[in-house]
C-alpha cells in the first residue's frame, strides 16, 4: 500500500470519513480539557498575573498558524511535482484555517501584550513577519478565487505559497535571527530552564493537541468539499457539452 | 469562575474572541460542506435521470 494511493479522490473521501468522527471527537475533547484546566485550574503567573491563561490560546495558534502553511507547503509542491489534484485540493482547504489560526494569535497576542508591554502592537520582528504571514494568508485566497481555471489557479498559488514559506520559517525564527524587539523566545522547549513551567506545560499541551486535531479535522472535511464542488463542476461542464 | 483580578477583561475577551472565530470556523465549514454535498447529489440526480431517458 502506498501514500498516493489517496490521490484518487474515491479513496481519499472514503479514508476520511472513516476517519473524521474519531478526528472531531479528540479534538473537542483535548480542547475542552485543556482550556478548562488551563483557565480554571492554573494558578497566576508571578509576574504576568492572570494574563498567562491567554498562553492556551496564543501558543497553539501561532503554532498552527505556522504548520498551517507548510502543510500547504507541502500539498502544494506534491502539486507541483506529481500533478495530484487531491493535494491541490487539500492546500486550498487548509488556508481558510490558517487565516483563522494566525488572526486568532494575532488577536491574542496583542490582548496579552496591552497589559505586558503597555501596547497593543509593536513593529517586532516577530509580530511583523506574522502581519505579513496573515496578509500572505488572504492573498493566496484571493488567488484561488480570482482565477477561472482550476489547474491554473492551483499553479500560481503553488508558487505564492513556496514565496510566503519564508515568512513561515521567519515568523518562527525571527526572534532568533534578530534577537531584539517585544516578543519573548520559544515558550516552548526541550531545556527545562527556558521551558514553561510544569503547571502550564501540561494544560498547555492539551491545547495543542487539541488545535492540531481540529486544524486537521477542519482540513479533511474542507478537502472533501472541495474535491465535491470539483466534481460537480466536470458534471455541469458535461452537461453544458451534451446540450 | 477564577478570580482573574485586574486582567480579567484581556482574559476574557482573549477567549471570548477565540471562540467567536473557531465557532465562525467550524459553522462555516459544515454549512458550505452540506451545501455542496445536496447541490452534487441534485446535479448527480438530474444526470442519471437524463441518462435513463437517453438510453
Amino acid at each position: 500500500m502506498s501514500i498516493w494511493e489517496y490521490a484518487n479522490p474515491v479513496k481519499f473521501l472514503r479514508l476520511s470519513e472513516r476517519v473524521l468522527p474519531a478526528l472531531w471527537v479528540i479534538s473537542f475533547a483535548c480542547l475542552a480539557i485543556g482550556l478548562i484546566w488551563g483557565f480554571f485550574f492554573t494558578p497566576d503567573d508571578f509576574r504576568q498575573g492572570s494574563t498567562v491563561k491567554i498562553i492556551y490560546l496564543h501558543v497553539p495558534s501561532a503554532l498552527m498558524a505556522i504548520n498551517a502553511w507548510f502543510m500547504m507547503l507541502v500539498a502544494s509542491l506534491i502539486w507541483l511535482i506529481r500533478r495530484h489534484h487531491v493535494s491541490a485540493l487539500a492546500a486550498k482547504a487548509a488556508a481558510p484555517v490558517g487565516i483563522a489560526m494566525t488572526l486568532i494569535a494575532l488577536i491574542t497576542g496583542a490582548v496579552w501584550g496591552q497589559p505586558m508591554w503597555g501596547t497593543w502592537w509593536v513593529w517586532d520582528p516577530r509580530l511583523t513577519s506574522f502581519l505579513i504571514l496573515f496578509l500572505f494568508y488572504i492573498g493566496y485566497v484571493a488567488l484561488w478565487s480570482a482565477v477561472d481555471d482550476p489547474d491554473s489557479a492551483a499553479d500560481l498559488t503553488s508558487m505564492l505559497c513556496i514565496v510566503g514559506s519564508v515568512f513561515a520559517v521567519l515568523s518562527r525564527y525571527a526572534v532568533n535571527f534578530w534577537n531584539q524587539g517585544l516578543h519573548q523566545g520559544a515558550s516552548l522547549s526541550l531545556d527545562k530552564e527556558t521551558n514553561v513551567a510544569n503547571v502550564f506545560y501540561h494544560p498547555l499541551l492539551f491545547s495543542i493537541a487539541g488545535f492540531v486535531c481540529l486544524f486537521l479535522a477542519l482540513v479533511l472535511y474542507r478537502t472533501g468539499t472541495e474535491i465535491r464542488r470539483r466534481r460537480m463542476r466536470a458534471l455541469m461542464a458535461r452537461e453544458v457539452r451534451h446540450a | 469562575m477564577p478570580d482573574l483580578g485586574k486582567y480579567a477583561a484581556e482574559v476574557l475577551s482573549a477567549y471570548g474572541a477565540t471562540c467567536v472565530v473557531l465557532c465562525v470556523l467550524v459553522a462555516a465549514t459544515l454549512w458550505q460542506g452540506r451545501k455542496v454535498r445536496a447541490e452534487l447529489a441534485q446535479v448527480e440526480k438530474n444526470q442519471d435521470g437524463k441518462g435513463a431517458q437517453d438510453g
